[in-house]
């Protein structure tokens, strides 16, 4: 067990035929081979007015409906350029596929809010955009993340980042201490998926036994999750927050600020994660350390 | 992206927010050819992006035309300091003069994303002209916010809840109604991220007008509005920053003394991070992408080189697309062709680590290799010490 994905997800790439996209779907099909004796894989890929052409032994489809009927995906992986993402994620919407994870940064803000208000009555779970994917070791990886540095076990990672998620996931490793999933939210001040539907998935996954989360200063996500975690998540978290000697006002307008109810420094969010009951490190060396001692391995 | 307040003043009555009769001067001459135009007594307020002009001197109320060109002249070319430039201040290159206004009354409009409902926000209230933060602590129910869908876009029925919320009167309903609505237009078809009049002002003869207006730009969006992109005045930005942001790095000028270079911006904060716990503190923030290349982490030495206040390099990479082997040649390159006068402690971990490290050991230069963040900080003031 894990969640979002696993040896049975069937990925669409989107924007499989550009540079970005087709060197991470190749990247994918590698770990599959790998790492997850063929389970989770791509099966196709889209990119308008290319549908016929065949990229690394799989068919390249005009739309994702296609891709969709003739090779059964049930979950899209999209590397379209932001300009024509929030499309991209759109089409992936209507052809109802569960789950859609997309890694491109720099999508205007409105395009999501558009987004986001569509999804509100869908079932799809969006993952991103602006995120390093998912991975669920062993089994499939739908993202950019170097696959080598994971390991089967029973720790869910839930991050805003990427390259600080490889950290975590590295320190979790080196402490012997393997990830049942590893989930890349994303960094964007509009994203599918926030902490909670996740933490729940977590909670309801048997086989992940402790969560850890990663988080960074602005808005209030982390400190919202870690409220609602308290009365809702029975496993042990671990949590952690980047930013803190981030200079204040630098990447949003105080308005921004006040809607949210305070600027959203690090410290306030590790101080409510804390008394919420997550074990929260100050150092960002010690997230893997922090888990094993919680864990008391 | 900021603006000036003349810039957003000038965009907004293109979409029908009505904005005080004035003009943009850059010198005492154009500043009272645009008084002569006014009738009344006449406003000239400097043109610097940080708030708190006024205070600062920057703001002065005048009687005629000659009175305005003397006031422009002082004002240009002034270094305005407000409680948001820090003690160097500002200098003033334009000035926006504009017709003064018989306030009755002082408002708050504004428009936001509220990032918890991904929803823009409106925002009202009857105390303009302070700090909306002051407002939203010392008196929360005086400030009414509205989510908007961005689906439908605004209905007159929540933009006349506002205009009543604002206590104005019935004669000024119709035009709150319009100036709210256009206000929304604005911050949907331009991509703002945020809008605010502040304040918006009721006459005394039963106008609504918008005194101030600060508005910022969705930098994603900015390909879809060459005229906006063009408003940029890099002048008001730090000039390391432009200079990075013209490498297409992501650069912020900090006050401490570790020069940093990560790839990342999540990993980039945690390397701040751990300077700080270590005991010294981060000179900058710097991601180099998740791509670097030589030429990337050549141009990324030049700008940490030209902060006069950095001690020490930290570099601190996750290899995952990015390789270390390909970094640590980067590194070396760079470091041979830009003059690196300070200790280089390097900490990589991911793909082709061990090739990375060898590159690094046998390139004759003397860098320090730090083995996990903790253990690289230290080192990082050890060579500080020295």
């Amino acid at each position: 067990m894990s969640i979002l994905i696993d040896k049975e997800t069937r990925v669409v790439v989107q924007g499989i035929t550009g540079r970005e996209g087709g060197y991470h779907a190749k990247q994918c099909m590698n770990y599959s081979k790998e790492y997850a004796s063929g389970g989770g894989n791509v099966v196709s890929g889209v990119t308008p007015g290319k549908g016929g052409e065949i990229f690394e032994g799989t068919p390249v489809f005009n739309t994702v409906g296609q891709a969709v009927s003739e090779t059964g995906a049930n979950a899209s992986l999209i590397f379209v350029p932001p300009t024509f993402a929030a499309d991209a994620i759109l089409e992936a919407i209507d052809a109802e596929l569960p789950l859609v994870i997309c890694i491109t940064e720099g999508i205007p803000v409105k395009d999501m809010m558009y987004v986001k208000r569509y999804l509100n009555d869908k079932d799809t779970i969006l993952i991103g955009p602006n995120c390093p994917g998912v991975i669920t070791p062993g089994e499939c990886k739908m993202g950019i993340m170097p696959g080598h540095i994971h390991k089967q076990g029973s720790i869910g990672v839930i991050s805003k980042s990427g390259t600080l998620t490889y950290e975590v996931v590295s320190q979790l490793t080196e402490q012997g201490l393997g990830q049942s999933t590893c989930v890349g939210i994303g960094g964007d001040p509009i994203i599918g998926t926030m902490y909670v539907e996740l933490l729940t998935l977590f909670e309801e996954d048997d086989d992940t036994e402790a969560i850890i989360m990663i988080g960074e200063i602005g808005g209030t996500a982390e400190p919202d999750a870690a409220l609602w975690a308290k009365e809702n998540i029975t496993k042990p978290m671990v949590g952690f927050i980047a930013g803190q000697t981030a200079p204040p006002g630098r990447r949003m307008g105080h308005a921004g600020a006040i809607i949210s109810g305070g600027e959203g420094t690090a410290q306030e969010k590790m101080k409510i994660m804390s008394e919420s009951g997550i074990h929260v490190t100050e150092s960002p060396a010690e997230m893997g350390l922090t888990m094993a001692k919680v864990l008391g391995v | 992206m900021n603006i000036h307040e003349y810039q957003g003043k000038e965009l907004l009555a293109k979409f029908g927010v009505s904005v005080p009769k004035g003009g943009v001067a850059s010198t005492p001459e154009e500043a009272a050819e645009i008084a002569k135009e006014l009738t009344g007594k006449v406003v000239v307020k400097a043109q610097i992006h940080a708030g708190g002009r006024g205070k600062g001197g920057g703001v002065k109320l005048v009687d005629n035309v000659s009175e305005a060109k003397q006031t422009a002249s002082e004002i240009l070319g002034m270094n305005l300091v407000t409680h948001q430039t820090g003690p160097e201040g500002r200098l003033v290159k334009k000035v926006w003069v504009e017709e003064a206004s018989d306030i009755s009354r002082e408002l708050y409009l504004g428009i936001v994303l509220d990032r918890s409902t991904g929803l823009p926000t409106i925002m009202a209230s009857t105390e303009g002209g302070m700090d909306i933060e002051e407002v939203a602590e010392k008196f929360p129910e005086k400030l009414l916010k509205i989510p908007v869908d961005p689906l439908l876009g605004i209905w007159p029925s929540s933009a006349r809840k506002i205009a009543y919320s604002l206590g104005l009167p019935d004669n000024l309903i119709k035009d709150g109604v319009r100036f709210i609505t256009n206000l929304y237009k604005f911050y949907e078809e331009m991509d703002a991220s945020l809008v605010e009049i502040n304040p918006l002002v009721q006459t005394k003869d039963d106008r609504l007008l918008a005194l101030d207006a600060k508005v910022n730009f969705d930098d994603n969006a900015l390909s879809r509005h060459e005229d906006v992109k063009e408003m940029r005045d890099t002048d008001e930005e730090d000039p390391l920053e432009v200079k990075a942001s013209s490498f297409n790095l992501n650069y912020i000028k900090l006050d401490g003394e570790v020069g940093c270079m990560v790839n990342g911006a999540g990993l980039a904060m945690a390397t701040m991070d751990i300077i700080k716990l270590a005991g010294s503190s981060p000179a900058n923030f710097l991601d180099v992408g998740g791509g670097a290349s030589r030429e990337m982490v050549e141009n990324a030495f030049r700008i940490l080189m030209d902060d006069q206040a950095v001690r020490a390099v930290f570099i601190n990479v996750f290899g995952g697309i990015l390789r270390c082997d390909i970094l640590a040649q980067g590194v070396v390159d760079a470091v041979k062709s830009v003059n690196v006068n300070v200790p280089v402690i390097i900490r990589m971990e991911g793909t082709n680590v061990e090739e990375g490290r060898n590159i690094l050991e046998s390139s004759g230069l003397d860098f320090k290799v730090g083995n996990g963040m903790a253990d690289a900080a230290q080192k990082v003031v050890e060579a500080l010490k020295n």
